[in-house]
């Protein structure tokens, strides 16, 4: 099975209005055949929205969606072609899990042999041969996830389009089904848009990540820009930065700015122009517990410490009551007096 | 003093555990709930129901006690008044359901003045039959309106549509129809609008979605309604008077019934006219239910 091939499929301003709230607010996207794209937002960011839109489920309020230069956003979701994977996973419950299989095969008039052969050969691939009689309310969730996908890639379709098809599992058979999922896009080279609020499954899954808020879209990049260089504080809050620490800048050139916080200069990179009064994104893992004095040092009372393992999850507060999340190996109590170290590179200032 | 329990103290001991292996078994005080409902069926319902049927086997002139039922069916007027409840009941009930699947369909979604429609399209059940009959009576009599126009549009005589089957049809309709409608309404909305989505992204055409998906899920409900739509036009009575031909066409069974009992005071015969009505409806809802079965496991049973 390989994928119908397309060059280029792309959204132009595509805009929704479901009565006064903007679902999505002109989203400009380029989706390129044969990539692993994910859309990651919180709830109500519309990522579910840009799904349907692009499924042909809901009609466009503004903007166009073009395959290979060809209009398709007039296109009812059957003259699409493309293939969806529900969070509910919408199983016919009437039906066997073959025949949910077969389901768009049949729909297509495909002769008996070629229909048996291709159910066959989608149950396989997803490891339902077993399973395959049965049907939906008969199965584990994880097996009518499987199902899902099946009933979708079948097809061969151009696209496949998934709504957080894995939130509704266990966390075990999650990571299980994550890695089913990129091994089902890297076999079959199935075009792919991913729709999570996780970020953790963003950025295992995907070629590219578009991040979006308020039905805007914040950020477009592979995992590894998005994670390393969030382009403002929204994005790096989600990425992971869970310390912003209020900050006034002193000092700044092209890349670089000098800030003063709780009384101590700290130097970071910068992505965009800062005014005076601006905040340091710091992640919980690139503190280091120090003891001597040295650049980039914060003076810090352990709070509340958490034992993860091998790490320690520290809460710890400066001397102006800003707090601040460590991950760290040292063994710490509470009421400890530490000194934290952060490289430049480590401390992104926004505005 | 000895560490086993007194006599006394075991016997409260198995007290308790009696009750709690009642409750196990949902025997407890909650039960007294279902004594006044129980009360109720009894006295209105199966007393009453029994009685007429041992009064059914008790004919008036004694001697063989199915005689009622021999001279039910031996008599052509009266036998033939089951011929007629079916030919009123069936189509009405088929109708109402047939009707009602298109335009639940289309009430599914959100629309602007949705509730005005429905309103109006239940309001028929407020008005009762007698009202409807004194509606139809104007509107399709002689010189109502409808033949008004009719004459109007080149017609050389009034169409006839009261006083006969086709008034006692139409009356059923108007009455019938709400109760198919909110029944089937409530049903297709049971179906969850995700599964006809899905079935568009994998490539069904609206008529192979209703097809494939809302039908076989919509078809045990549908069943449902037809039965309860079949009964109630079955046991017409007000508008067979009224709109229909009570000693002709529209001599249905509960006039037969009617007519035996109060007016001939053969009670007996008309307790065996009332039990083959039950039987009648009772053979109908059998076979519709049946057909259900077998129609469900068709749609669910993975051949194909
Ligand atoms: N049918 C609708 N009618 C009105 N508002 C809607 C409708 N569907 C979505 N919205 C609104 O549009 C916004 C985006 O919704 P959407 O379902 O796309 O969010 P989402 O990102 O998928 O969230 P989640 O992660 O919770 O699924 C929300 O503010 C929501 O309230
Ligand atoms: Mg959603």
């Amino acid at each position: 099975m390989a994928g119908q091939r397309f060059a280029e499929l792309h959204l132009d301003h595509v805009r929704r209005v479901f009565g006064d709230t903007v679902a999505l607010k002109g989203m400009d996207l380029t989706i390129k055949g044969g990539e692993f794209v994910a859309l990651l937002g919180p709830s109500g960011c519309g990522k579910s929205t840009a799904l349907n839109c692009l499924a042909g489920l809901l009609p466009l309020t503004g903007g166009r969606i073009t395959l290979d230069g060809r209009r398709i956003d007039d296109l009812p979701p059957e003259k699409r072609g493309f293939g969806m994977v529900f969070q509910n996973y919408a199983l016919f419950p009437h039906m066997s899990v073959r025949r949910n299989v077969g389901f768009g095969l049949s729909m297509r008039k495909t002769p008996r042999a070629e229909l048996t052969r291709r159910v066959d050969e989608a149950v396989r691939l997803v490891q339902l041969e077993e399973h395959q009689h049965k049907f939906p309310a008969q199965l584990s969730g994880g097996q009518q996830q499987r199902v899902a996908i099946a009933r979708a890639i079948v097809l061969e379709p151009p696209l496949v389009l998934m709504d957080e098809p894995l939130s509704n599992l266990d966390a075990a058979l999650r990571l299980e089904m994550r890695t089913e999922i990129r091994r089902l896009h890297q076999s079959l080279g199935l075009t792919t848009v991913y729709v999570t609020h996780d970020q953790e499954e963003a950025l295992a899954l995907a070629d590219r990540l578009v991040v979006l808020r308020l039905g805007e879209v914040q950020q477009v990049g592979s995992p590894e820009e998005v994670y390393a260089h969030p382009v403002n504080r929204y994005v790096a809050g989600f990425m992971g930065y869970r310390n912003m620490i209020p900050v006034t800048v002193t000092a700044q050139d092209d890349e670089r700015a000098t800030v003063r916080a709780d009384g101590v200069e700290l130097v970071g990179v910068k992505s965009e122009e800062v005014a005076d009064s601006a905040v340091a994104a710091v992640r919980p893992e690139d503190f280091a517990v120090v003891t001597e004095a040295g650049e980039n040092t914060l003076d810090a009372t352990v709070e509340i410490v958490e034992y993860h393992g091998r790490e320690q999850a520290v809460e710890a507060r400066l001397r102006d009551g800003t707090q601040l999340h460590v991950r760290t190996n040292s063994r710490l109590a509470p009421g400890d007096a530490i000194r934290l170290r952060v490289p430049v590179e480590r401390v992104l200032v926004f505005s | 003093m000895t560490a086993l329990p007194s006599l006394r103290d075991q016997r409260s001991l198995e007290r308790a555990s009696l009750k709690h292996r009642l409750a196990e078994k949902g025997v407890d005080r909650v039960l007294w709930l279902l004594v006044p409902g129980a009360v109720f069926v009894v006295l209105l319902f199966v007393y009453p129901f029994l009685y007429g049927l041992q009064l059914s086997f008790q004919p008036k002139g004694g001697g063989n006690p199915f005689q009622n039922y021999i001279t039910f069916f031996s008599d052509e007027y009266s036998a033939e008044t089951v011929w007629i409840t079916l030919r009123l009941g069936l189509p009405a009930a088929l109708f109402n359901v047939l009707a009602s699947i298109p335009i639940a369909f289309r009430m599914r979604g959100r629309f602007r003045g949705k509730r005005a429609l429905t309103t109006l399209l239940v309001v028929p059940i407020t008005l009762g039959t007698v009202l409807t009959a004194e509606g139809l009576l104007a509107f399709f009599g002689p010189t109502g309106w409808f033949n008004r126009i009719w004459i109007a549009l080149g017609a050389d005589e009034p169409a006839k549509l009261t006083h006969n089957y086709w008034g006692v049809l139409f009356s059923l309709v108007i009455t019938g129809f709400p109760f198919a409608f909110l029944l089937t309404l409530s049903y297709l909305s049971g179906i969850d609008p995700t599964l006809e989505q899905a079935a568009a992204t994998l490539g069904a055409s609206k008529r192979q979605r209703f097809r494939t998906i809302t039908m076989p899920l919509l078809a045990p409900g549908l069943a449902v309604t037809f039965c309860l739509s079949f009964v109630l036009a079955f046991s017409v009575f007000p508008s067979a008077v009224m709109v229909g031909n009570p000693a002709g066409e529209t001599h249905v069974m509960s006039i037969a019934a009617y007519e035996t009992a109060l007016r001939d005071n053969d009670f007996a015969m008309g307790s065996a006219i009332a039990m083959l009505m039950a039987l009648v409806m009772l053979i109908v809802i059998g076979v519709v239910l049946i057909w259900r079965t077998t129609l469900y496991r068709g749609a669910t049973g993975g051949k194909g």
